[in-house]
């Protein structure tokens, strides 16, 4: 299984810069596969650094939170990592945005920022 | 950029059966331009048609809408040049067999429409599965340019890739087909999902948009036309107007209108409420382009 660092765009009002992960940083573990992410919610204190590693179990899928400024391409064998340190609380929904089958439209999933 | 201020061009049709009519000679730009040497034409634009989708509670007449519009297009007092389908033809299936069946059906029904010429393209239910394998058999290429009385067609192909881009290729066939052609000929641009980013959110965008965009610029006159988020927008981008059309199935939210995007439900007192096809005419006088959106049923006109 190959690995990548994902260069998310961030919004630097909402989460903290992106940069290399830390090896103290939580590290969630998300699987995408039709139609649905594991966990679909997510739970993060606010000002912790995380790393969401996202693969696919079937096929190739996205991982997009425009509200906290992530995008990323999920594809099976590989583990896509993103580093994010959320700065704001709220729910903050997430999609897949790579067409997947009829069910494409209810992959989604939320992070929810907690102080 | 801009969105469309509705009043400003917005007009009702007589006594409430034609439909509303948009007006170019209103718009920020002309589709048009008055010296460019083209001809008067009409064509209409259909789109989502999604033929497959079954569900009763979504659209009870899911087997004959298609059919009443193919019937309301053959009943326009004018005859279109041309009718465009601007994707999702079909409704997406994991089967490919049932989706050539689909493709078949949907062919024979639209067969009926009597017009000389349909331009077909996909949306992402019928190709993102099999990058337009089954689209090709029956329609034949996903992109491609035709020529109409003075103005130069393109169509985008921006579904086959199923993270809904254009991709390199298909940009630099775009850039090559505009090297040589006259700014100031008429564009208009045919796809499925907008170009700009409406809502990139609800899959309402298109990735590499931008350059496609980017390379139509210089181009004075353009407008494109597109389908995908079933209901009519009006928008503009710099110069380039773009109008999305209605479905022909169900009807959606208003970008970001509400936390999940879900087809707007049946209203047995309206039926086919939101639902509706486009025809636009256009004459060499800009002033005289309208855009008509007409229901779904047939009316007097």
């Amino acid at each position: 299984m190959t690995s990548r660092l994902l260069c998310a765009w961030v919004l630097a009002a909402s989460v903290g810069l992106a940069a290399p992960a830390h090896g103290a940083d939580r590290v969630i573990r998300v699987t995408a596969k039709r139609f649905e992410y594991a966990p679909a919610e997510i739970t993060l204190r606010r000002g912790e650094p995380v790393v969401l590693e996202l693969t696919s179990l079937d096929r190739d899928h996205g991982f997009r939170c425009d509200e906290l400024g992530l995008r990323a391409d999920v594809k099976p064998g590989e583990v896509t990592r993103v580093r994010l340190v959320p700065q704001q609380v709220g729910r903050f929904p997430f999609a897949c945005d790579v067409f997947c089958g009829d069910g494409h439209e209810d992959m989604a999933g939320e992070i929810d920022v907690v102080e | 950029m801009d969105d469309l201020d509705r009043r400003q061009f917005l007009k009702l049709g007589g006594a409430g059966v034609a439909g509303a009519v948009y007006v170019s000679g209103l718009w920020p730009q002309r589709v048009f331009g008055a010296s460019t040497g083209v001809e008067d034409f009409g064509f209409v634009q259909l789109s989502d048609t999604h033929w497959g989708f079954g569900d009763p509670s979504v659209n009870p007449d899911f087997a004959g809408t298609l059919e009443k519009a193919v019937a309301s297009v053959n009943g326009l007092r004018r005859r279109p040049d041309f009718v465009v389908f601007t994707g999702d033809l079909t409704h997406t299936t994991d089967d490919g067999d049932e989706r050539r069946r689909r493709l078949a059906r949907f062919r024979e029904i639209v067969g009926a429409l009597q017009v000389k010429s349909v331009r077909f393209m996909p949306g992402e239910h019928d190709a993102s599965l099999d990058r337009g394998a089954a689209f090709t058999e029956f329609f034949g290429d996903t992109h491609y340019v035709f020529d109409h009385k003075g103005v130069h067609f393109v169509v985008l192909d921006n579904v086959s890739d199923p993270t809904g881009s254009l991709g390199d290729a298909q940009l630099a066939w775009l850039r090559d087909d505009l090297a040589t052609r006259d700014k100031a000929q008429p564009i208009i641009v045919l796809t499925h999902r907008p170009l700009f980013d409406l809502a990139p959110q609800w899959d309402w965008a298109t990735r590499d948009g931008a350059q496609a965009l980017e390379a139509l610029v210089p181009f004075e006159y353009v407008t494109v036309f597109y389908g995908h988020i079933h209901q009519e927008h009006h928008h503009t981008t710099g110069h380039i107007a773009h109008h999305s059309a209605k479905s022909l199935i169900f009807p959606l939210p208003a970008p970001m209108s509400v936390p999940k995007k879900a087809p707007i439900p049946w209203n047995p007192a309206r039926p086919y409420d939101g639902l509706g096809f486009r025809s636009v005419q256009t004459t060499h006088h800009a002033e005289d382009t309208t855009l008509v959106e007409w229901p779904v049923a047939k009316v007097s006109r």
